[in-house]
């Protein structure tokens, strides 16, 4: 039994990898959000969505008009990478703007509540259109950077079976660790990126310090939309195939890599993606062997909300994340 | 106009007379005119409009149940389009009275519960197991199915299951902060669908994905409920009951610390309310209705399987609750109602009148388009007009009033503040 998981070690590792990188960044956008206003933005999984489904039909085009033969694979992707951020990004400050605004001194359940109005419309709309354009709502996009890649892993410790990957795996990664870098150092480094934690820890006193607390929550869902709807392409490029309700349950595992690793904070959003997608990756190759063929891969989404809960009950403030106590 | 409203407000005896008009008016044309949706509505209606009069509580539950349970079966009987009349009228009650449930825990207590359909789903499945063969493969003694009795017990058991199902949940989640609750409780409806669907192996407890076929129909002195028209009693007789029930809940010790935990958690626990076991309470209690509901779906519709107990479903149900108003009875059922109809009669009825359109070539109507797909735009766009303009729903709850004087006077007589209130207690 223990052969047989350490065996497929390498290949659960990479595709878990690939996995948690998704993970990673959408929780990033749950963090951000979390952290200046308090809410959990339930839109996040449709907005990521959106930016797989913006994504593939801009890839469609591209490969229509005959320009992805024409250009470079690379130039393409990053073209349309940065063309969805500024789409889904715009939405995300649209939503905020419409959605969250006007609530924002109203009690926290009618908020949750647009939320959730707002997903259940962004889903719908996708699937409109979609259906209108392709008769179909399951899209699937053109096959990209689909060359097998094998790493034998067998050469360093003869336990190991090789494992392949697709080479988009190689460019999830990359990206994925380009714009987390991106983000830490804007969000650490940069005068803006204070402005942020500034209204994060307190937005009265930051207002008062002439910070324009409008725009940088108008920002902070800029950044953290335009992250998820790139997280989007290279989810698509990855998978292949994307339907109008997949942000759903991912966007659910994405808050809970960002309970995981503390709910607003970045780093820890950041690891408790990579770890939750391991782990998921880990329970759906094992799952079957482990229980003797009592639990079925069928149950990974199972497993994932047990963490949640886990970590709800032992340590809810996750992580990384400090014990914060309401005052009255 | 507003004199018109006055006026009959001020005078009984009009507003006995416009009532009975417009119930004796819509009786006729649906007993005349069996295939009109709208008559069958607008019959309906008449307990809505018997809601703004004011005439005292005993007289409009008379009123409303001799609709009810007379007036409107018999109207309805009189053509082929009975048994789908009364379909209708069932589900909107089985609806009205889960959203009734959540409305004890998103209205009164203030958790916000995205899962609720799992409850509805533990109650289906407890009775669905039990009274078909299914429970043969795991059940070490007893025959199985269960007989048509056994769906009275049922009934209680499905809702100690379904109140313990409630407080399992309840329990890791009601200890951290509140909108955690709609996140993990969203994920808790997926799970028990996931569970559901895939719990055929090892021991093949629910029949997985294929689901419980030919679910005994409910018996009682030997006569067997199959028709809507016979669940439509028994639906009437939960409801009557949930509503009492619930009413009463709403003004006891429970009730008021709830809304206060609503409120201010902090504020609430500061004046001695048990947190915890408040919400655990509240979770239960919600959850309990639901679970009683699932058995009579379950026995309604003889099949269950993992596909009736989606996210869609939990939206519903809140979608219902706001759209009504939280908090308020009077407000959740019209909620209920009108999202029922909306989704069963007006939504088919559209797409196909788009169909008999397009098909004649008058305006064409892509399928992507068709109104029975667009629930949850609709849903959507419900939730977030009544969440940004209207949050206190379409009949927005109101709290007791209580009069000074007569309270000082030793008469502890309470009034329930949503009618009645204002003729005889009003007090500036």
């Amino acid at each position: 039994m223990i052969e047989h998981v350490l065996q497929t070690l390498p290949q659960v590792v990479i595709d878990g990898l690939a996995l948690g990188a998704v993970y990673a960044i959408v929780a990033l956008g749950y963090t951000m959000v979390y952290g200046i206003l308090e809410l959990i933005n339930f839109a996040h999984g449709e907005i990521f969505m959106t930016g797989a489904f913006v994504g593939t039909a801009l890839f469609l085009s591209f490969s229509a008009f005959g320009w992805l033969s024409s250009m470079p694979m690379l130039l393409s992707l990053l073209l349309v990478l940065v063309a969805t951020s500024i789409v889904t990004g715009l939405l995300g400050m649209g939503i905020e703007r419409v959605a969250y605004r006007p609530l924002r001194s109203a009690p926290k359940l009618i908020t949750l509540i647009t939320a959730i109005g707002i997903s259940f419309l962004l889903q719908d709309f996708v699937r409109f259109i979609t259906e209108l354009k392709k008769g179909n709502y399951i899209l699937t996009g053109p096959s990209l950077f689909t060359g097998q890649v094998s790493i034998s892993a067998s050469s360093i410790w003869s336990g190991f079976h090789d494992a392949s990957v697709k080479s988009s795996f190689f460019i999830v990664l990359v990206t994925a660790v380009v714009m987390m870098v991106t983000l830490d150092f804007f969000v650490n480094k940069t005068k803006w990126g204070m402005a942020m934690r500034a209204v994060a820890q307190d937005r009265e006193t930051a207002a008062l310090m002439s910070v324009n607390v409008n725009k940088v929550i108008a920002l902070t869902f800029f950044i953290g939309s335009a992250l998820g709807g790139a997280t989007g392409v290279l989810f698509a490029i990855q998978y292949g195939t994307i339907d109008p309700y997949i942000g759903f349950i991912l966007g659910l595992k994405a808050f809970t890599a960002a309970v995981l690793g503390g709910i607003g904070n970045i780093r820890g959003a950041m690891f408790g993606g990579i770890v939750l997608g391991l782990l998921e990756m880990f329970a759906a190759a094992n799952l079957p062997i482990i229980s003797n063929g009592i639990l079925g891969a069928e149950y990974k989404d199972v497993f994932a909300f047990s963490i949640l809960i886990m970590v709800l009950i032992f340590k809810p403030e996750g992580l990384f994340g400090k014990v914060s106590i309401e005052k009255v | 106009m507003k004199k018109w409203l006055n006026v009959l407000e001020q005078n009984k005896r009009l507003q006995a007379i416009v009532i009975a008009v417009y119930i004796v008016v819509t009786f006729i044309s649906l007993y005349l005119a069996q295939k009109s949706v709208v008559a069958f509505l607008l019959l309906l209606s008449s307990l809505l409009l018997l809601h703004f009069t004011t005439f005292s509580h005993r007289v409009k539950w008379v009123i409303g149940i001799v609709v009810l349970s007379v007036l409107l079966p018999l109207a309805a009987s009189q053509g082929e389009a009975y048994q789908s009349y009364m379909e209708v009228a069932t589900l909107v009650g089985i609806y009205i009275a889960m959203a009734l449930g959540l409305n004890i825990v998103v209205g009164l207590a203030g958790l916000l519960d995205l899962g609720f359909v799992a409850f509805f789903a533990i109650g289906a499945y407890t009775y669905g197991i039990f009274a078909t063969t299914q429970a043969n493969n795991f059940m070490p003694f007893g025959q199985y199915p269960l007989s048509g009795e056994s769906f009275w017990v049922f009934l209680i058991i499905g809702c100690i299951v379904a109140a313990i199902f409630g407080i399992l949940l309840g329990i890791p989640v009601l200890r951290v902060k509140g909108d955690y609750l709609a996140i993990v409780t969203l994920g808790f409806g997926e799970i028990i669908r996931i569970i559901f669907n895939n719990l055929d192996k090892p021991i093949n407890i629910t029949n997985g994905a294929m689901g419980l076929a030919s679910v005994q129909p409910p018996k009682l002195f030997g006569l067997e409920f199959m028709y809507p028209s016979q669940f439509y009693y028994v639906v009437l007789v939960i409801l009557l009951l949930t509503i009492f029930v619930v009413r009463r809940l709403e003004y006891s010790k429970i009730g008021r610390a709830w809304k206060a935990v609503r409120e201010n958690e902090i504020a609430a626990q500061a004046m001695g309310i048990p947190l915890v076991r408040t919400k655990l309470m509240a979770f239960a209690v919600g959850a309990s209705f639901s679970g009683m509901m699932g058995v009579v779906f379950a026995a309604k519709q003889t099949f269950v399987d993992p596909t009736s107990f989606t996210l869609l479903e939990s939206i519903t149900i809140l979608v219902m609750v706001i759209l009504g108003g939280m908090g308020s009875v009077p407000g959740v059922i019209l909620g209920a109602a009108l999202v029922t109809i909306l989704n069963l009669q007006v939504l088919t009825e559209l797409t196909n009148w788009l169909n008999q359109l397009s098909l004649s070539g008058v305006v064409h109507i892509p399928d992507a388009l068709s109104p029975a797909k667009m629930q949850r735009f609709i849903f959507g766009v419900i939730l977030i007009l009544f969440a940004l303009y209207r949050p206190q729903g379409l009949l927005p709850a109101k709290n007791p009033r209580f009069d000074e004087k007569e309270l000082k006077s030793g008469a502890t007589n309470m009034v329930d503040g949503k009618e009645g209130a204002k003729d005889v207690y009003f007090n500036g």
